[in-house]
């Protein structure tokens, strides 16, 4: 059983004065994220990740379609006491110190009370905001509120963890403690939903990604799949200076050093430039494919047409 | 689910203490109790009078505005602010929300009130040198001033389930004010006849009956307020809000937060 | 370049400069400022319209009309009386507001009744708030008390026994009510009665102006009483001697008067050329019948509470 399954989530909004317009928010999407796995939903601002997000948890109703986390339904409060939740920018009770929120989320979310002192010290440890547990959160850094809100979302140790945009407003230092943290996540068995984007991330964290395009599915599946469909390019360097004519409109980059030259072709050119440069009698140093990156795989995908089919590569 | 509405109520409550605003509100309620002992120096046979007059005048008063303005914040600026989010994620349905939103403003209220009377008793105690029985009747105004509060909460909760802060402090007012004229309004569809006449009765019926909970004046002069009056106005008041709170859940239930 | 420390300098000094001139300002103003025509003082002249507005309020908003009209006859009354016009407006809507207030009826009682520069001189207007007071306040024995002052202060001696008596009927009553309602009916126009009924106004009333009014009065009661003793004293000397004395100090030389007599404010009294004994300062003495100088026109200048 998936850890969660969208079955056709949809999600039309009428806007305009008279409510008359129709402003679609999600096409129908079908997506489903096996337990355990980093599963990062990618896309550009306003393509639907936190519409999507915010179907999941119950704050917004699809027009049409369903899902199933754990294979319960969305407004199931058993479903909801093993999830987390950070939503985007967070903002929580002014007033409260840090350890007050994180108490009462905790017993919102029925932490046993003996042991919820102890979960929500743990908890403050993990994410390191000990020092700063009885402040009020009015005084919190953006940096911080961030960090809470990692902490209220696992305070419960719940199976799965939704995470809308968790790295925006950290400085390098704190997207690196993010990163940790989502990764002893998963090496503690959960199964992790984020949402961003910022490529880099999820290159470095995700198993699976889904992309996500003016609400519509464009592509999921695991990252070296999804690169692989888009042509690479390749760095060839040879002995000597000299750069047969033919060949040189091929060129993407090209490096001269004292006695070699390296230069970055498309793929499709290899074989004509490895056949020219043989011809020619050069010697050849190396081949070495440039890997694509997700970014290309991105921009590739961005560029086609829109289709109404979501596309899915790989599982 | 009884826990839950109960910390949400515990911390709505803690919530409304911290927010400096309410010390201001019940710091000039104070205030005027003291000057309420000035002004009763007109003429020596009334202070008693103006004390409790002006002194139960501004608990009420106050409270009101107390009342609608962190009521209004309750539901939209958690709305507004997103604060609500990270709440419904958790195993807490929007009723419980409510609900729990609904007993801790309440309960701040009650508290509030409390610390009111405390002046108004002082200024009394001062004015009067000693506290004779009909004294205690002032308790019962106070407890009807009490009612009027929880009204007011529930109406502030219902508008703010599907309205802008600032419209909802409006309606939440304006009930107050129509709500006051109740008995006249219902001698006036008394008066008129047909389509209009339906319209009155039914406002006068509709509109939250704040004219009954109004005793200060009786109060002021020692008269006793029976305690079959105190009964059913209690129960009024109890139903109506049971009205108001369920057209809230009704209306939050559905609706999508953007 | 300003700097910074010049700056706060000219604006604390522009501020207190400002407020200064303001609060000058507003007393010049105020000073400019006509006399309030009945409907701007009252505001809202409608009783039931401003009790429907008090939205359940009306207790204060009476405590409040009660201290306006305190402040009114005061004010009226320190510069030199008038005709208190909104005497009766201001007090009909404080009962209307809260028919319990009774000090306003004591109030009204009094000061509706007694003639200008005094008071309104309204006395059916009063005799009106009285009985609304009584229709709202049907156990209260004070308030037959005030009709049957006011009553008294018309004349109507009748009908002032007959309030005296319902009143006395009351549980708690005052016995002075039950002796009052059989003095009355016999001896209305009496100046022992008067002397009774000032006196127990003085005693009963917790008002400063009501009972310096109960002294002025009683101070005039004393005096006309002892300018019938004088001028009976100087019809002796004149049936002695066969004129009349030019002074007081002749009658006490012959004999029949142990010293210069003094009114009860301490002024010697006169004798005129025709023999009529009078005060020498009738002004001080504002409810006085008998002693008046001949040709004497009461001033608008009422002196309620001279120095005791």
């Amino acid at each position: 059983m998936p850890a969660i399954e969208i079955l056709g989530l949809e999600k039309i909004y009428s806007v305009g004065f008279w409510r008359k317009r129709a402003k679609r928010a999600l096409h129908p999407l079908h997506l489903s994220v096996e337990e355990g796995e980093i599963f990062g939903f990618l896309g550009p601002n306003g393509a639907g990740k936190t519409t999507t997000l915010k179907i999941l948890m119950g704050l917004v109703f699809p027009t049409s379609g369903t899902a199933r986390i754990l294979g319960m339904h969305l407004d199931d409060p058993r479903m909801k006491a093993q999830i987390g939740f950070l939503p985007e920018q967070p903002y929580f009770y002014d007033h409260l110190t840090a350890r007050e929120l994180l108490t009462y989320y905790g017993q919102l979310s029925g932490v046993d009370s003996g042991q919820l002192r102890e979960k929500v010290g743990d908890v403050l440890d993990q994410v390191k905001l000990t020092d700063s547990a009885n402040v009020q959160l009015r005084k919190f850094s953006k940096g911080m509120l961030q960090r809470v809100g990692i902490a209220q979302a696992i305070l419960h140790d719940p199976k799965i963890v939704f995470l809308d945009e968790p790295m925006s407003g950290l400085d390098p230092m704190g997207r690196r403690e993010v990163r940790n943290l989502i990764e002893n996540l998963k090496a503690a068995g959960k199964t992790i939903f984020f949402s961003t984007h910022i490529l880099s991330d999820a290159e470095a964290l995700c198993d699976r990604v889904g992309i996500l395009h003016r609400g519509q599915l464009r592509g999921v599946g695991a990252i070296p799949e999804l690169t692989a469909s888009v042509h690479g390019n390749v760095e060839i360097t040879w002995r000597g200076t000299k750069t047969p004519a033919g060949i040189r409109t091929m060129f993407l980059e090209c490096h001269a050093t004292a006695d070699t030259m390296r230069v970055v072709v498309p793929e499709n050119n290899q074989e004509v430039v490895l056949e020219t440069l043989r011809r020619e009698g050069l010697r050849l140093i190396s081949v070495i494919p440039v890997r694509t990156s997700l970014e290309d795989y991105f921009v590739a995908q961005l560029g086609k047409p829109e289709k109404m089919e979501s596309v899915s590569l790989g599982t | 689910m009884n826990s839950r509405i109960f910390h949400i109520a515990t911390n709505t409550f803690r919530e409304a203490v911290r927010d400096r605003v309410l010390y201001n509100l019940v710091a000039f309620a104070l205030l005027i109790s003291a000057a309420a002992v000035l002004v009763g120096q007109i003429s020596i046979h009334i202070e008693r009078l103006v004390v409790i007059n002006l002194g139960l005048t501004a608990v009420s008063l106050f409270g009101i505005v107390i009342a609608i303005f962190i009521g209004i914040g309750l539901v939209s600026k958690e709305i507004d602010k997103r604060t609500l989010y990270t709440v419904l994620s958790r195993p807490v349905r929007r009723w419980e929300f409510i609900a729990g939103k609904f007993f801790g403003l309440s309960g701040t209220l009650v508290v509030n009130t409390f610390f009111m009377a405390i002046g108004v008793f002082a200024a009394l105690a001062y004015v009067s040198h000693h506290l004779v029985a009909a004294d205690l009747w002032i308790l019962v105004a106070l407890y009807f001033i009490v009612l009027q509060f929880v009204i007011i909460t529930a109406l502030a909760l219902f508008f703010s389930s599907f309205s802008t802060p600032i419209f909802s402090a409006l309606f939440a007012f304006l009930l107050f004010i129509i709500g006051s004229f109740a008995n006249d309004l219902r001698n006036f569809a008394a008066l008129t006849h047909g389509v209009t006449r339906w319209f009155a009765t039914a406002a006068a019926y509709l509109v939250p009956n704040f004219s009954e909970l109004n005793v200060i004046a009786e109060v002021a002069h020692g008269a006793t307020i029976p305690a079959r009056l105190i009964i059913l106005n209690s129960v009024y008041v109890a139903v109506y809000a049971l009205v108001l709170l369920s057209g809230a859940v009704l209306i939050f239930e559905r609706r999508n937060l953007k | 370049m300003i700097r910074s420390r010049t700056i706060t300098a000219v604006a604390a000094t522009t501020l207190l400069a400002s407020m200064g001139a303001s609060i000058f300002l507003v007393r010049i103003i105020d000073r400019e400022h006509p006399t309030a025509t009945l409907q701007a003082t009252l505001y809202i002249s409608s009783p039931k319209m401003l009790k429907r507005l008090s939205l359940g309020y009306e207790g204060l908003l009476a405590d409040l009309y009660w201290t306006r009209v305190v402040q009114y006859f005061g004010g009226i009354h320190r510069h030199g009386g008038g005709q208190y016009k909104l005497l009766w407006p201001l007090l009909n809507i404080t009962t209307q507001l809260d028919p319990h207030l009774i000090p306003a009826y004591e109030f009204g009682g009094t000061f509706l009744v007694a003639k200008p520069p005094n008071g309104a001189g309204a006395p059916q207007q009063a005799v009106e708030l009285v009985k609304f007071g009584i229709e709202n306040n049907p156990s209260d024995w004070h308030l037959y008390y005030d009709l049957a002052f006011i009553y008294y202060d018309m004349k109507d001696y009748r009908n002032s026994a007959q309030a005296f008596l319902r009143g006395s009927q009351l549980p708690g009553a005052h016995p002075f009510l039950k002796i009052m309602a059989a003095n009355m009916a016999q001896h209305g126009g009496d100046l022992a009665t008067a002397r009774m009924m000032w006196t127990a106004t003085y005693q009963t009333t917790h008002d400063d102006m009501i009972r310096a009014n109960a002294v002025a009065h009683l101070r005039a009661i004393q005096a006309d009483a002892e300018v019938t003793q004088l001028d009976q004293i100087v019809q002796i000397y004149h049936k002695r001697t066969g004129k009349f004395p030019a002074g007081f100090a002749e009658i006490v030389s012959v004999g029949l008067l142990k010293e210069i007599p003094v009114d009860p404010l301490g002024h010697p009294y006169k004798v005129e050329p025709g023999g009529n004994v009078v005060v020498s300062e009738p002004a001080d003495l504002p409810f006085l019948n008998k002693g008046l100088p001949e040709g004497y026109v009461p001033s608008i200048v009422p002196k309620l509470s001279p120095a005791e």
